[in-house]
């Protein structure tokens, strides 16, 4: 049987820069080596500077954005106050460990900026909900080999958001190439305190 | 079910509980004659040069076997010290099969000098180096090898091939455990995929950015950082980073450590 976290593809990345962060993802949609859409975003938004990306099974892609938005909806109606990255951080890790012998097979990526205390915040989880913090970058999906290359190789602390931009989009469309399951287009995020910037990239469409 | 029924047919003992069991159980045997022995090797080529650089690290599974077992060798050399060399090969996958092809090519490019009383060419030796490894093409060298020399031109080349001797000169090349990780960092800082000259165009007209042979020290950093990184995040790489550089002027040699975890 193929592995359940390869039949899609995809790649995710998310990296740390000074008063910002940055997360992208790439757009291929694929039933193994058949792709079947270019345009299959797997960034999702619950609050203004706090993002989660996700890798792996395409259905489960799905089903777990909509559960965050269905749980980060009641978390803001209960508490009146829009969710940190760091609550977002361990109501993912408690949701994924509640499904320990039966898990999603995705690979979830946090990055946002915590309002109270205007830091930056990444961090990445297996399938099971352990939380990895990371004070450069983070890495998920079919490309993560490559990623880690990239990343490692052009990743320097204390980026602007223009180079930290500069920086995930070459380490995300390099490392993509080299990946015959991730691709085809790329969507990034640039946060900062109080702004926003997403640009979509063309990439190599093979 | 015990009954009469059961007893025991002629030619079977009657099974005591302290009797061994006559007929040993059918154990099945089986050797598997290759090991992974990890490690990484680079080449990258210039104008006038060829870079060939591989960590030093020999491990099997979890294990290190030792921290200095160099993977990239001089061919052709006049002694045991590969002086006079003007042939580089690197060799990562298994150690043993590396070790023979290294002997094998080294011997026949000496016969061919011997012979014909001129040494091989490097586009020669890249030809019969992929002979030598699609003759076993059923019991193959479990290797990834890159040849490097210097062409009749005097300009940097690069030999890749694959275990069973399908082969590419190419411009740079990662190979073994963590070519994954160097492989595309090579494509971006080398090649310069996915970069376009800045207001050179709006959309499609934009102009990517040209490969052009990179100097001598940009390409030793280059290798050396994509060791570092690569030392970072693969524990089959690591200790200590073989450099060799062909030039006209001959082989020079350099090591640089490595992390040692």
């Amino acid at each position: 049987m193929a592995n359940p976290f390869d039949i899609n593809g995809g790649a995710c990345v998310a990296m740390v820069g000074k008063d910002c962060v940055a997360i992208a993802c790439d757009l291929r949609l694929g039933m193994q080596s058949l792709t079947v859409s270019n345009n299959f975003p797997k960034i999702f938004n619950y609050a203004p500077s706090t993002y989660l990306g996700l890798t792996g099974l395409a259905t489960d892609v799905n089903t777990v954005s909509d559960l965050f938005r269905y749980k980060v909806n009641m978390y803001r109606l209960r508490e009146e106050r829009h969710i940190a990255p760091q609550t977002l951080a361990n109501l993912v890790s408690s949701s994924l460990y509640e499904k320990r012998f039966g898990p999603f097979f995705i690979s979830p990526v946090i990055a946002g900026i915590n309002h109270t205390s205007g830091k930056p915040f990444i961090c990445g989880f297996d399938s099971i909900g352990c939380i990895d913090l990371a004070k450069d970058f983070i890495v998920s999906g079919t490309a993560s080999d490559q990623l880690f290359g990239t990343c490692e190789g052009l990743w320097e602390p204390d980026l602007s958001p223009e180079d930290l931009f500069e920086t995930i989009s070459q380490a995300l469309l390099s490392g993509v190439d080299r990946d015959a399951l991730s691709g085809w287009g790329a969507q990034v995020y640039i946060i900062e305190k109080d702004k926003v910037t997403q640009r979509l990239l063309k990439g190599r469409q093979d | 079910m015990t009954s009469l029924m059961d007893h025991p047919s002629r030619g079977e003992t009657i099974g005591y509980s302290f009797s061994q069991p006559t007929a040993a159980p059918v154990k099945e045997h089986s050797f598997y004659p290759y090991t992974d022995n990890g490690g990484s090797t680079l080449g990258i080529t210039g104008s006038d040069f060829a870079i060939l650089a591989g960590d030093t690290r020999s491990t099997s599974g979890y294990n290190i076997n030792s921290r200095m077992v160099p993977k990239v060798f001089k061919i052709g050399g006049d002694d045991e010290t590969g002086e006079g060399a003007h042939i580089l090969l690197s060799v990562v996958g298994f150690a043993a099969d590396g070790n023979a092809l290294k002997e094998r090519l080294d011997t026949v490019v000496k016969m061919y000098k011997y012979q014909h009383g001129k040494s091989m060419s490097v586009g020669a030796c890249a030809q019969r180096l992929s002979t030598i490894l699609y003759q076993k093409r059923f019991f193959p060298y479990y290797v990834h090898a890159i040849l490097a020399g210097l062409d009749e031109e005097g300009k940097g080349a690069l030999y890749s091939y694959d275990p069973v001797g399908s082969y590419e000169r190419e411009q740079c090349r990662a190979a073994g455990a963590a070519s994954s990780l160097i492989m595309p960092f090579l494509d971006n800082q080398v090649n310069f995929k996915n970069q376009y000259i800045p207001g050179s165009g709006e959309g499609h007209a934009l102009e990517p950015k040209k490969a052009e042979p990179l100097p001598q020290e940009t390409v030793k950093q280059l290798v050396r950082d994509a060791f570092t990184s690569a030392v970072e995040r693969h524990i089959e790489v690591g200790d200590h980073l073989q450099v060799m550089i062909i030039t006209k002027d001959g082989v020079e040699e350099v090591y640089h450590p490595l992390k040692k975890d």
